[in-house]
């Protein structure tokens, strides 16, 4: 019970912080807390991913920093996606393409460092695209 | 803002999109992995709104999954509320956090949960 508390709570954070589902946090936490096998914390960690991302994404919103066309571009194809998804995975041998994809990951979290650390160049828009008119909200004009 | 994208710029959202639905199908991991890092990497965005969108994008994904997984009832309904509710309450923190970091703070945490991410997906 407290435990499920607290990694909800820091499962919550790295959500808001990193606009990722929770899920890293989730899935580890229902194994560890519920007692839920691997499959049944993947399959309940998604429903609570739901709450979560929509209080998230409102909150972004009335920051500004919600570009909703696109958002509903991306959420309209990754489902169309996920079903894809599904049936690769039954179609094809796992391991190898889960080591494939985790270097991948590797691979671009280099990039985002090296994104991140290099000196900024001239003309590389490091931050916001000057293109959208207030596209980072003042933190402070909510509080 | 529909009206003034650049050439291109709906192909790469649409390749992103379907990338994160086909890992989050394949191996329960993707959305928000794939998506923020590709906004920031091939489409200019910076933190804090990559991350934003993405978390928008992500309550289409999770829902349409949860209920597919629900059908096959997989999903135990009473603990997702146990660990989810606590969770409103720290996306509420997190968000709130976010708007007050350096926004290369942020990157930088992304690429260690990138990291963490790869690690525990080869270890399962």
């Amino acid at each position: 019970m407290i435990g499920e508390l607290a990694i909800g709570v820091a499962a919550g954070m790295v959500a808001g912080l990193l606009g990722v589902g929770g899920g890293v946090l989730f899935v580890p936490g229902l194994v560890l807390f519920a007692g839920l096998s691997q499959h049944q914390a993947e399959a309940t960690s998604l429903l609570a991913i739901v709450p979560v991302a929509i209080v998230g994404t409102y909150r972004q919103d009335r920051y500004g920093n919600v570009q909703r066309a696109d958002a509903l571009v991306l959420g309209l194809l990754s489902v169309a996606g996920a079903a894809g998804g599904v049936a690769l995975a039954n179609a094809l041998s796992g391991a190898v393409l889960r080591d494939a994809f985790a270097a991948l990951m590797v691979l671009v979290a280099a990039q985002l460092v090296h994104r991140t650390l290099r000196p900024a160049a001239a003309g590389a828009p490091l931050s916001e695209p000057s293109s959208t008119p207030g596209f980072s909200g003042d933190p402070d004009a909510l509080d | 803002m529909a009206a003034e994208q650049p050439p291109g710029r709906l192909l790469r959202l649409a390749v992103i999109g379907t990338l994160a639905g086909v890992f989050s199908g394949l191996f329960g991991v993707g959305g928000g992995t794939v998506i923020v890092p590709l906004l920031m990497l091939w489409l200019a965005y910076g933190e804090r709104s990559a991350t934003a969108t993405s978390l928008a994008a992500i309550i289409f994904i999770a829902s349409f999954a949860a209920a597919v997984q629900g059908l096959y009832g997989n999903v135990h309904v009473l603990d997702a509320a146990l660990i989810g509710i606590p969770a409103i309450g720290g996306v509420l923190l997190g968000t709130w956090l976010q708007q007050r970091l350096e926004q290369g703070v942020i990157a930088l945490l992304f690429a260690a949960v990138l990291v963490a991410s790869a690690v525990e997906l080869v270890l399962r």
